[in-house]
């Protein structure tokens, strides 16, 4: 083969997903049925493997799906609103609505707030946006709408940086990662340790009646902590780690798989909290070194060479390990 | 009914005479008790079918207010100054998506130096906006534009900022005849929005618009503004027809017919502003005035005609763009064309600094014998001034543009 060429894969061997067909069928994805709701449509204009849109599409349509339509969507400015709408065209087939980049929250707040009030309580509203609209700059009118316990699903698309506007560092770029604001030179290239905010916890600190984190990896684990969300009222938050091909610097058909490799090394936990504490978390299958994330992304390639970083991959590895032990990620499950 | 109260609980009342649905509440000096008022009227139930929500900022209180207004709901907020500043990326938005909030801007000047005290840079600052800015001259008034606003922001889709002089009228007892909740069901009917977002008809808002449609929608804009400048007066007179007194339209005139000099001014300072011109005209001066209600759209060819028997224009405004100077003078300027009428730009009342008659009373003669400058600042503080301008700042600044790069 030659080199920069991929053969096309159709499924991901070595993994123990499970195929849609093998399920129960109230177990299935809602997007295996024909009349799945479409939230988003196709045709707009996220890049090949986009994790945001693949995420975006199996979250709203599960939430539209528990809300039998009657939802209404508020989306903060980002790669999802600026790809789903380029006027006169819109792939949202559901009532959304685009106000600022860091207001997403307190326009969700807003709306619900209305629908209380003309006693259109049949009504739902999701609030979305990426990680620099959510953890940066929708930080405050986040707080504000948690603390309120506000009528809001609100979804965290994180891709860990801000890759509207070229690959910038937000407060959700992991340490080591190059972004154009963290180039990879000097004593500590890309993003130094210390930094960033871990948004899902903060949520947590609420005590809000749902926070859970949620992966493209794991979209069935996706759809089911959307559906439990919308079953529920007052102000609850999911965090999707959704990979950005472009901004990572990885192939664009890799997006699944590395969105796993970052759950697996446990480099990004899966867990759900209620009121503040944590309920559940999807305990590692197979275990990976956190190299094995690392390497599927030229954002770390400077771990690697020219020689090997042994210091920072170490402690990288400490995070996850720290990771492992606060949601007890290797456990044995208990079979049923 | 007549009634002695604060000018906010006056605001407050009125505006939940207007059934709003959704109150947004940040506080900040001096609006604060236009929100409590409101919200005690909320949890008493006097004014029910309404949702009041404390919010973390004025950021998220007009945000919220957009996401109540889109999802159809009677929206209302109150902000000042520096909580203006702080919401303008959400004004801006309010009205480039046409949403019918009604805000009250507690007129306060803006820092730095911090100051509570009341002047209209906070107003100014956002007259780009696109929101229509009316501007109350009584406590009376402040009720009933709040009344013609909604009316105003929900017949044309568009966002409205009725402006109310910080302290001197927030904080002010007057006598003011609050309407009933019948008189005013009467002449505002409940909100039905342009667009609404709601599941069974899906739409798309505040979408991605690039070169090819956004002048248009700029334009569009304009030309709103261009309708409100019709709708304003008609809905004036509608009010006098139904309440039976005469507030709002564009501008008030007071005795301006032959008068060779017109002062033009904004707020509450043209009740001081009309006393001096009755003294004045009582010793022979010819004076009149003109109160301007309606700055945003700003109504050019009406007070171009109001203006041209006068030979003299003095423009005094509470607002100054450092370095240009006053920018109501400016519009006014613009206003006048090529006329070749006179015209004085005062610059006062910045921070709350008291404008007196005596005050008002000397530009006044000092523009009859021709002595004015085109630019004054009413009551400069010389002392303070030339202590400052000899001061370290000033050398240190002194320093640095006589620097000459070694070659």
């Amino acid at each position: 083969m030659q080199e920069g060429t991929q053969r096309v894969k159709f499924y991901q061997t070595g993994t123990l997903t499970v195929g849609n067909r093998l399920l129960d069928v109230e177990l299935r994805t809602v997007q295996a049925t024909t009349d799945r709701s479409n939230a988003i449509t196709s045709g707009h204009r996220a890049c090949q493997g986009c994790g945001e849109a693949l995420g975006a599409r199996y979250a709203l349509d599960a939430a539209m799906r528990a809300s039998n339509g009657n939802m209404i969507a508020v989306n903060a400015t980002g790669c999802l609103e600026v790809f789903s709408t380029p006027y006169p065209e819109t792939s949202w087939t559901l009532p959304w609505l685009h106000s600022l980049f860091g207001n997403a929250a307190a326009v969700a707040s807003g709306v619900a707030a209305a629908l209380r009030t003309q006693g259109r309580h049949d009504i739902r509203v999701v609030a979305q946006g990426g990680d620099g609209g959510t953890t940066d700059i929708g930080f405050a009118c986040l707080s504000g709408m948690f603390e309120r316990n506000d009528d809001v699903l609100y979804i965290c698309y994180d891709n860990q940086g801000y890759m509207n506007t070229g690959v910038q560092r937000s407060s959700a770029t992991p340490p080591t990662a190059r972004t154009a604001t963290t180039p990879a030179i000097g004593g500590e290239p890309g993003n130094i340790f210390g930094t960033g905010k871990d948004v899902p916890r903060i949520a947590m600190a609420h005590e809000i009646p749902y926070v859970a984190t949620a992966s493209v990896a794991d979209l069935h684990d996706l759809e089911a902590k959307v559906t439990k969300a919308m079953s529920m009222h007052g102000a609850r938050y999911i965090h999707v780690f959704v990979p950005c091909p472009l901004g990572w610097g990885a192939p664009t058909n890799s997006t699944i798989r590395v969105a796993r490799l970052a759950s697996e090394s446990a480099l990004f936990p899966l867990f759900e909290a209620e009121h503040g504490e944590v309920i559940a978390s999807s305990p590692i299958r197979k275990q990976v070194p956190v190299e094995d994330y690392l390497k599927t992304q030229n954002r770390f390639a400077h771990l690697f060479k020219p020689e090997r970083d042994e210091e920072r991959i170490a402690v990288l590895q400490q995070m996850a390990d720290r990771n492992i032990k606060r949601y007890d990620l290797l456990r044995e499950e208990v079979k049923a | 009914m007549l009634k002695q109260i604060e000018g906010s609980r006056a605001v407050a009342e009125g505006v939940a005479l207007c059934r709003p649905q959704v109150i947004c509440a940040y506080p900040i000096t001096p609006q604060t008790h236009i929100v409590e008022e409101l919200g005690a009227l909320v949890k008493t139930g006097e004014l029910h079918g309404c949702e009041f929500i404390n919010v973390e900022s004025e950021f998220a209180a007009l945000s919220v207010a957009i996401g109540a207004s889109a999802a159809g709901a009677r929206a209302y907020t109150a902000t000042s100054s520096q909580g203006l500043l702080y919401m303008t990326e959400a004004v801006y938005n309010a009205s480039g998506m046409g949403l019918p909030i009604v805000m009250t801007l507690g007129n306060r000047a803006i820092g730095a130096p911090i100051n509570i005290w009341n002047d209209h840079s906070d107003a100014m600052a956002i007259r780009d906006a696109g929101w229509i800015m009316l501007f109350a001259e009584t406590n009376q008034e402040a009720i009933d534009l709040h009344i013609q606003a909604f009316r105003l922001a929900e017949e044309l889709s568009t966002p409205v900022m009725v402006c109310v002089d910080g302290f001197i009228l927030t904080h002010a007892y007057e006598q003011v005849e609050m309407p009933s909740q019948k008189e005013v069901d009467h002449f505002l009917p409940p909100f039905e929005p342009a667009q609404i977002l709601d599941p069974n008809k899906p739409i798309t808002l505040g979408a991605l618009v690039g070169p090819e449609a956004f002048a248009e929608v700029r334009y569009l804009a304009h030309r709103k503004q261009l309708t409100a400048m019709e709708r304003i007066p008609a809905l004036a007179h509608e009010f006098a027809m139904n309440f039976a007194r005469d507030s709002g339209g564009l501008f008030h005139p007071y005795k301006t017919e032959k008068a060779k000099t017109i002062i033009v001014a904004m707020g509450s300072v043209c009740g001081t502003i009309k006393d001096v011109a009755d003294d004045m005209r009582e010793a022979g001066h010819s004076v009149g005035v003109i109160a301007l209600t309606t700055f945003r759209p700003f109504p050019f060819a009406q007070l171009r005609d109001a203006l041209k028997g006068a030979t003299k224009i003095i423009v005094i405004e509470k607002s100054l763009t450092a370095g240009m100077g006053g920018p109501l003078a400016a519009e006014i300027k613009l206003a006048l064309g090529k006329s070749k009428q006179t015209l004085y730009s005062v610059i006062a009342g910045l921070g709350g600094r008291p404008i007196t008659k005596d005050s008002i009373r000397g530009i006044v003669e000092r523009v009859a014998h021709d002595e004015l400058p085109d630019t004054t600042f009413l009551d400069l503080n010389w002392d303070v001034v030339n202590e400052a301008v000899g001061g370290a700042h000033t050398q240190l600044i002194e320093k640095h543009t006589n620097h000459k790069p070694k070659s």
